[in-house]
Parts: C-alpha cells; sequence; structure tokens
C-alpha cells in the first residue's frame, strides 16, 4: 500500500470531510485528560494525546447495549446496531485489543452484536506521539501495530504520515486533499519513530518476554502475592472498567412503562466485583478477593490467550495502573515480584 | 448451517416454547415438558438450555428427559432465584423463551457403551442425571451393569418416586435410595448417600461413575471412590457456575481458564486436576 503525506493544514480539512461524510469519533480533550467521543470539528482533534480515559472498545463494545426487545409472552426481537462509524486517533496498543476482541467474538459462537457493529467501524490508527505516565506498551509488545486498523497515521512534526492497509482505507484516503505520495525522508522518519517507540512506551519494565508469561503463572497460582495485594483492593472493578481487553459482560431485562414490552440489555461487568460468580441462594464461587484478584491477572496472560493463538491479553496501555486507588493493579509489577522470586525457565 | 447463515444468526435470540405441562413436584420444585414452537429440538443428554422469562431474564436449566423420549423435553425448577420463581408462576400453555441445547453434554454416552454405569446423585442430582439414566434405560442392551445411588434430604423432598419405584422393578438395575432424614412411611436406608457405594454390586473399578449433587457432595464422593482406587477419568461431575450467556463470551461460568457453557456442564475428574477452582 503506498504511503501519503499531508500537511497538518490540509491534514484538517481531511478530518472535516471525514465528519461530513459519517460519523468520527475522535480523541478529544476532556479537562487535563483525553477521551474519545463524537467529533464535531477537526479543531477538536487531539492526535498529540498521551491516553484515553476509556479505550475505543466502548464504540464496539458499548458499556450498555440493547440486545433485544420482546413482548411478554411473544416472541423476542434482535436488535443489531448498524450504524457506519469512524474511530479516529487509536493507539497501536488499542488496535492490538480490537484484534484481540475481534478473535473472541467471532470465534465458537458468533456474536453479530459485535462483529456487525465492528464491521461497520472504519478505524484510523495513529501512533503514539507522547508517552502516558503509566504505558508499557513496548513490554507487551504493543507499541507499534501493522495490521487490524484502516489507516495508520503517523505525526513527523509538519505533516502526517497516513497509510492505508484496507479498501475502505483507501476510500477515504481519496477525501485528503493536498496529500502527496510520501518522499524516503518522511519515510525514514516514520521508522525512526517506530523504532524509538517500541523502546520507549515503558514505563514499567516487564523482565521477561510476555511469551513466557503463561509458564510463569504455571507456578505462581500459589504464589502470597495474590493476598499481599488484595489485602487493600476494593473490589472497584476500575481495573476492568478501563482495560481495552476486559469484555465480560451481564446480561438483565427491563421492562417499559407499559409492563407489555422490555427490553434483554447487556452491560460490562467486572471479574474483580463481589457477586461476578454468585448463584441462588447467595453462593458465590470465587469469593475471596485474592482469588477474583488473581483471576484477572491470570485470564490476560494464562486463560485468554488460550482462545487467541497464545498472544497475551494485556496491551499496556497502563490505564488500570492509573486507575486503581491502592495502586495494586500494575500487572507488570506483580509479573516482575513472581519473576524475582521464581525465576525464568 | 453454512457459515454466512451461522453468522446471521443471533446467538442470544431465544426461540419460542410451550408449556405442555407443569406440575408441583415438593415444596420447592416444579416440573415442566416444553416443546418447541418450531418442533426443532436435538440434544443429548447433559446439556442445558438458558430459560428466558420475558422482563425476568435468563437461567440455564440442565433438560432431565431422554433425547429419546419424544414430544418436547423436560426440565425441574427449583424456585431459588428471580428467573425459577418465575419459572414456577407459568401455566399450560404459558409461553417462554429457549436458547439451546447448550454445552457439550455427557462425554460417556457414547464411550460408555458396553460398560458398566453408575450414578451417584444426590437430592436435585438426580435431575440432570435423569436425562442419561433414561437414555441407556432405552437402550439397555449396549451397557453393562446399570446402578443408581439416590440420596434426598428428608422423605417430603423425593422426586420422581414412581420413576425411581419403576427403576427398582425393572431387574436389569440396581436401584439404591437413601434419606438423611428417616421418616415413618419410609422403609429404605437412611444417611448419607456416600453410604451406598459399598453396596454397589458392580466392579467401581471399571465403571464409569456419573456424579451430580451439590458441590460438598462431591468431596465425599471423590473421597469414598479413592478407596476403590477408580481412575479419575472414569468418574463425570457435573459442575454449576454463575451463567450469563451461555456461549463462552460473558465470562461468569469460568472456572480458571475452562467455560462451563463450552467444555460443560459435565466434566471428567482428570480434567479438572488442572483446575483448582473447580470444586
Amino acid at each position: 500500500m503506498s504511503v501519503k503525506k499531508i500537511t497538518k493544514s490540509d491534514f484538517a480539512g481531511f478530518v472535516s470531510a471525514l465528519i461530513q461524510r459519517e460519523s468520527v469519533i475522535g480523541v478529544q480533550a476532556k479537562g487535563d485528560r483525553f477521551d474519545f467521543a463524537p467529533l464535531e470539528s477537526a479543531k477538536d482533534l487531539r492526535l498529540d494525546y498521551d491516553v484515553t480515559l476509556q479505550p475505543p472498545k466502548k464504540y464496539l463494545l458499548p458499556p450498555m447495549e440493547v440486545l433485544l426487545t420482546y413482548e411478554v409472552g411473544g416472541a423476542y426481537q434482535s436488535q443489531i446496531d448498524d450504524k457506519k462509524f469512524i474511530l479516529l486517533g487509536v493507539h497501536p496498543y488499542d488496535v492490538v485489543a480490537i484484534n484481540q476482541m475481534d478473535e473472541l467474538f467471532s470465534q465458537d459462537n458468533y456474536d453479530a452484536h459485535y462483529m456487525t457493529r465492528r464491521q461497520n467501524a472504519t478505524i484510523i490508527a495513529c501512533d503514539v506521539a507522547r508517552s502516558s505516565d503509566h504505558v508499557f506498551a513496548s513490554s507487551m509488545g504493543a507499541a507499534v501495530v501493522r495490521e487490524g486498523y484502516d489507516i495508520l497515521l503517523t505525526d513527523i512534526g509538519d505533516s502526517y504520515l497516513m497509510e492505508a492497509a484496507t479498501a475502505k482505507g483507501n476510500e477515504l484516503l481519496a477525501l485528503a486533499k493536498g496529500a502527496v505520495e510520501a518522499d524516503p525522508a518522511a519515510l525514514r522518519r516514520r521508522e525512526d519513530i517506530w523504532t524509538h517507540n517500541r523502546k520507549s512506551l515503558n514505563k514499567h519494565e516487564l523482565k521477561c518476554d510476555p511469551a513466557y508469561l503463561p509458564r510463569l503463572l504455571a507456578k505462581a497460582y500459589k504464589h502470597p502475592v495474590w493476598e499481599e495485594r488484595a489485602k487493600t483492593c476494593f473490589n472497584c472493578g476500575s481495573c476492568n472498567q478501563v482495560c481495552p481487553t476486559c469484555y465480560c459482560f451481564n446480561v438483565q431485562d427491563d421492562v417499559n412503562w407499559d409492563l407489555q414490552t422490555g427490553q434483554r440489555t447487556r452491560a460490562w461487568d467486572g471479574c474483580l466485583l463481589e457477586g461476578f460468580t454468585k448463584v441462588a441462594p447467595n453462593h458465590e464461587f470465587r469469593k475471596n478477593r485474592a482469588d477474583r484478584f488473581r483471576h484477572r491477572l491470570y485470564r490476560k496472560a494464562a486463560y485468554v490467550p488460550q482462545k487467541i493463538h497464545g498472544q497475551i491479553a494485556c496491551v499496556g496501555c497502563g490505564r488500570c495502573v492509573g486507575a486503581c486507588l491502592p495502586d495494586i493493579a500494575n500487572p507488570v509489577s506483580v509479573y516482575n515480584r513472581l519473576i524475582d522470586d521464581l525465576g525464568i525457565g | 448451517m453454512c457459515q454466512c447463515c451461522a453468522e446471521k444468526k443471533d446467538i442470544y435470540l431465544p426461540q419460542l416454547a410451550t408449556v405442555a405441562d407443569i406440575s408441583q413436584m415438593n415444596v420447592t420444585e416444579k416440573y415442566l415438558r416444553l416443546s418447541m414452537d418450531d418442533g426443532m429440538f436435538d440434544f443429548l443428554p447433559g446439556q442445558f438450555v438458558e430459560v428466558s422469562i420475558a422482563g425476568i431474564g435468563e437461567a440455564p436449566i440442565t433438560i432431565s428427559s431422554s433425547p429419546t423420549q419424544k414430544g418436547g423435553f423436560e426440565l425441574v425448577v427449583r424456585k431459588i432465584g428471580n428467573v425459577s420463581g418465575a419459572i414456577h408462576n407459568l401455566r399450560k400453555g404459558s409461553k417462554l423463551g429457549i436458547r439451546g441445547p447448550l454445552g457439550k453434554g455427557i462425554y460417556p454416552v457414547d464411550q460408555a457403551k458396553g460398560k458398566n454405569l453408575v450414578f451417584i446423585c444426590g437430592g436435585l442430582g438426580l435431575v440432570p442425571q435423569r436425562s442419561f439414566i433414561n437414555y441407556v434405560l432405552d437402550n439397555r442392551s449396549e451397557y453393562g451393569d446399570v446402578a443408581i445411588l439416590q440420596g434426598t434430604k428428608n422423605y417430603d423432598m423425593r422426586l420422581f418416586a414412581s420413576e425411581i419405584d419403576a427403576w427398582s422393578k425393572r431387574g436389569d438395575v440396581q436401584m439404591l435410595e437413601t434419606l438423611d432424614e428417616g421418616h415413618l412411611a419410609w422403609k429404605g436406608h437412611v444417611g448419607v448417600v456416600t453410604k451406598l457405594i459399598r453396596k454397589v454390586q458392580t466392579d467401581l473399578k471399571s465403571a464409569e461413575i456419573l456424579v451430580c449433587g451439590p458441590p460438598v457432595m462431591y468431596k465425599f464422593v471423590l473421597m469414598a471412590l479413592e478407596e476403590y482406587d477408580v481412575p479419575h477419568t472414569h468418574i463425570h461431575l457435573n459442575l454449576e457456575r454463575k451463567m450469563k450467556c451461555g456461549v463462552g463470551k460473558c465470562g461468569h461460568c469460568q472456572i480458571n481458564s475452562t467455560y462451563v457453557c463450552m467444555d460443560g456442564p459435565v466434566f471428567r475428574y482428570s480434567d479438572l486436576a488442572t483446575l483448582p477452582e473447580a470444586i
């Protein structure tokens, strides 16, 4: 695929053209932080962001969505959201997370709700221009991504490089007025940025290759670190809530005021929350905080990897590190502690 | 089904079923016979369905009847939560939603042919086991010895008493039943179900042993079976977990790396050895 170069002022025109064309969800400032939100004007777009409060996951797997509607005593009707939209400014680690979710929601039993939304989404990724306080994507091999997006943007100073990876991406690039073929110097600049990001997005450094983590955890189940950390856990589920690879959900029914119709919704759930495994009458299978705390980190680096060809389901965005009030959620510090105690090999 | 049709299908969409029969079995359990409105329903013993009551929600319930029995399928539901409470309010002719059959069902359906079978059930544990028991009895010549051990809390909680009576009179089934608490009308064994294990006439070591009951029962049954050196590959346990989607997505039923909805709900004991959360 060819790589285009576009000046920053022409790029603003491109973003305006995208907004004219379809719904665009882009990164914007929210107080002194950043978040994905519907983009109304190109000037609100902030591709110089460090990390967003929430991953873009919420536009593919909304915090709450209607799965089906029903009439009491009557048939159920699927409700599939099929609106087209563009996710603009997705960092590589979040692209990796979306790629993993695509695999998880399409394998075995095809989830038409997630997958329809995913197929209608155009992903315009963007290389990280500024590292956040807790990012460790370099450690997880997710600092740079070369698949799973439609267009990849790279800020090379006075202009952006734009690489389309799909037909959908190419079609949108045709809207970019003023874009020219990228010169070799610009491409070298992009290579330099990738080389830099592969090393520098690493505020917490994992002491092993992430591929080793399943083997590490295989011998760490009874390690005291789970109990030690969980002692100060609030069971708040913030680590689940901000995670780009957490996808557990609850399902519940609501009845409308007419008492005749209603909807079945799914909403994010979190394995750290009390009640996640509770069945009637009041029996909880993962009752101890330490068991729930351990489950999250095992899911990321031992259980989910079995479903996604060995990939670790932690992409190093660092959001959980920043969201955790008692400061126990950092996966790198837990894994490093295990490496210190149990060794590698 | 071709891939494109499979992809269009909504895995969360229940199909309508009608209550063909419903009756109270004891204080807490109701029996239901359901028929799918589109008439289509094939399942294996040990599989379960997600039962939908519009406005209340869904609950996973294992099918109690055998696939050899035609004319719908049967469930037994204990009134214990919101959905099960609403199921108890259904009447003959009521509509409800069904997703399924889900899960893998019982592994030894085919593998157990020619082998001796021992069913160990505690209380409501008889309900899911009954599917395979009747499947075996309907294909009796294909299996070896059959022993059924049933332990129930008290006389009033007994389930399928007339069916148990019929099994015990067959002559080709060793039916052993016990109550935790004695009763004036009860002439049989009194005590926990594990006490019956030594009365089984079949060689336990070579039999396929299927266990279903409350979690506490599993520990004692497994301890008792250890005395007979039963290989762990021959022991099959039916596990319960919280379940929402039933199709391997929502994460609630996970036992370590395993999903009860996808890989169970019946597991070989040997497969649970690597799953510390299982029992």
